[in-house]
């Protein structure tokens, strides 16, 4: 029994010092992504091109989620709304849900399902192959030429990526409450008008998104880049990188919103 | 024919944690000439080029490439040096998102500054070369493997590089393709004047292209010497391996407790 008991304890410590050295690892990685940038950023073509295979391709899921979000909040909104004879706030609830959770969350979610995971599966399935290390046999560094637009790409996708989930959103909740069940137009554009504050919901959802943007692409980056280079190790590193950064989203999105909306009215 | 060595390796241990992979390989070889590195699957060969590109550090002894000793270069000085060095991967590792012109043409863009319309000359010389000038337009995928190996052998020679180390350039390869990766690399580290490395266990069709032969057994050298030297050598490992015999020094099975005792046979019919 105190043998089993030491074994455990010994099995505990080792997967805790795999894990912060993973997350030291991991940290030196994102540094090194930072440092080596400026290859991307010289020849700006290299993130354009993955720029549209983060965010061009992503469009489609964004757009159409987006609207369905949208035309759902308006259902449940007027729903809940017009037992207190304030239908006509349908657009302020809509419209800050928006801008100030959902928008964000979820696009970064959809983000990291269709963007990180490609980004993980290219990443991890071009080290399987011997390509990585062609490119090292090269003389051309992978993390300059390969991780650094990917990651850049991710990062400025996000926060456009964000926007339009909201604003498709904001009509998909136009469409339901004002076209759909008849809600005052008037009264729909100026409430969401009045109600949403540029410095507050506005600026705050960008800067969330351009967290989730980061944090994202780095996870997905690095997983790909830290793949084990067969079959069964990219799709473990794929799964990693949904996962993780979902819980990633939700965990920073609560210490995101605690920091910037707390003691607002 | 010039004999200035090219690559010297000295006393080169490598080891990953506790498990011994090299134990102490001397190695010189010469501008000019193809030397084939031999040996059964495990034996270390794979780790030797990669030593050789300093991907990985020795535990002990070094290689040197033109005077230099790679694992004391900085990481600039090492990207400097493998500009002039090459490799081409078992499968060719061509990269899966560009054509065969981006793939060929992918080292002239990253380290010079020759014009679009010159680097489409280079390209189009270099395919040539390989007797596929007429794929480049098409993807990798696209290709079969000897053609796509034959393709990664027109990027590596992409800057006429002084040493190409080939990994496996046989594997999986028809009779017809494997006859025309082999003459290639012959017909082209004599054109080009360059040293070639070809790790491999494919015995007969090296034995063609080959000046020399070294064989790696459990990490040591086993034997060297000329093709000539090689298919008349009594030693039995050397024959065993060159003739492909079951018995010999490299043994059929891998270590293991006795097989009566792994099946708990001891005793039972006392």
């Amino acid at each position: 029994m105190p043998r089993r008991i030491v074994v455990g304890i010994r099995g505990v410590g080792h997967r805790v010092i795999d894990s912060i050295w993973r997350l030291g690892y991991a940290s030196r990685f994102f540094l090194l992504t930072l440092l080596k940038s400026g290859t991307s950023f010289r020849r700006f073509g290299l993130i354009i091109r993955e720029l549209y295979f983060t965010g061009v391709l992503s469009l489609i899921i964004i757009v159409v989620s987006g609207l369905f979000v949208g035309m759902v909040l308006g259902l449940q909104g007027y729903e809940t709304l017009q037992r207190f004879g304030a239908e006509s706030a349908v657009g302020t609830m809509v419209a800050l849900s928006l801008v100030r959770e959902l928008g964000p969350v979820v696009a970064a979610l959809l983000f990291a399902s269709r963007a990180g995971s490609a980004i993980t599966a290219e990443i991890g399935l071009m080290k399987a192959t011997d390509q990585l290390a062609a490119m090292e046999m090269m003389a051309v560094d992978p993390i300059a030429r390969v991780v650094a637009p990917r990651f850049w790409a991710g990062v400025i996708s996000m926060p456009f990526l964000a926007a339009l989930f909201s604003v498709v959103g904001v009509f998909g909740g136009y469409l339901i409450a004002v076209v759909l069940i008849g809600v005052d137009e008037g009264s729909f554009w100026s409430q969401m008008q009045n109600a949403v504050d540029f410095r507050y919901d506005i600026v705050n959802g960008v800067i969330k998104t351009c967290v989730f943007g980061v944090a994202v692409t780095a996870i997905a980056v690095f997983e790909g880049y830290d793949a084990s280079p067969t079959a069964e190790g990219v799709s473990g590193a794929t799964t990693r990188t949904v996962v993780t950064s979902a819980l990633a989203i939700l965990g920073l999105d609560f210490v995101l919103t605690s920091v910037m909306f707390r003691g607002m009215s | 024919m010039t004999s200035e060595t090219l690559v010297e390796i000295k006393g080169l241990n490598f080891s990953y944690g506790e498990r011994s992979i090299l134990n102490g390989i001397d190695m010189t070889m010469f501008r000019g000439k193809v030397i084939a590195i031999m040996g059964g699957s495990g034996s270390g060969k794979t780790t030797l080029l990669r030593l050789i590109g300093g991907a990985i550090r020795p535990s002990a002894g070094y290689v040197k490439i033109a005077g230099k000793i790679v694992h004391e270069l900085k990481r600039d000085e090492l990207f400097q040096m493998r500009r002039k060095m090459s490799m081409l991967f078992q499968f060719g590792a061509l990269f899966t998102d560009l054509s065969v012109f981006d793939n060929v043409a992918f080292q002239m863009r990253e380290h010079t500054d020759l014009s679009e319309s010159m680097i489409r000359d280079l390209v189009l010389m270099k395919l040539q070369a390989v007797g596929l000038r007429g794929t480049h337009d098409l993807m990798p995928a696209q290709l079969s493997g000897g053609m796509a190996r034959r393709v990664a052998l027109a990027r590596s020679i992409a800057l006429d590089p002084l040493l190409i180390m080939y990994d496996e350039p046989f594997t999986g390869l028809d009779p017809i393709s494997l006859t025309v990766i082999g003459n290639l690399i012959r017909r082209l580290t004599d054109a080009l004047g360059m040293t070639s490395i070809v790790v491999t266990h494919d015995v007969q069709e090296s034995l063609k292209i080959v000046d020399y032969v070294y064989f790696i057994s459990e990490g040591v050298i086993a034997a060297h010497g000329t093709p000539a030297e090689v298919r008349e050598s009594v030693a039995p490992f050397v024959h065993q391996f060159v003739y492909g015999e079951e018995d010999g020094p490299i043994p059929f099975h891998y270590p293991a407790e006795a097989y009566a005792s792994d099946l708990k046979l001891e005793g039972s019919f006392a």
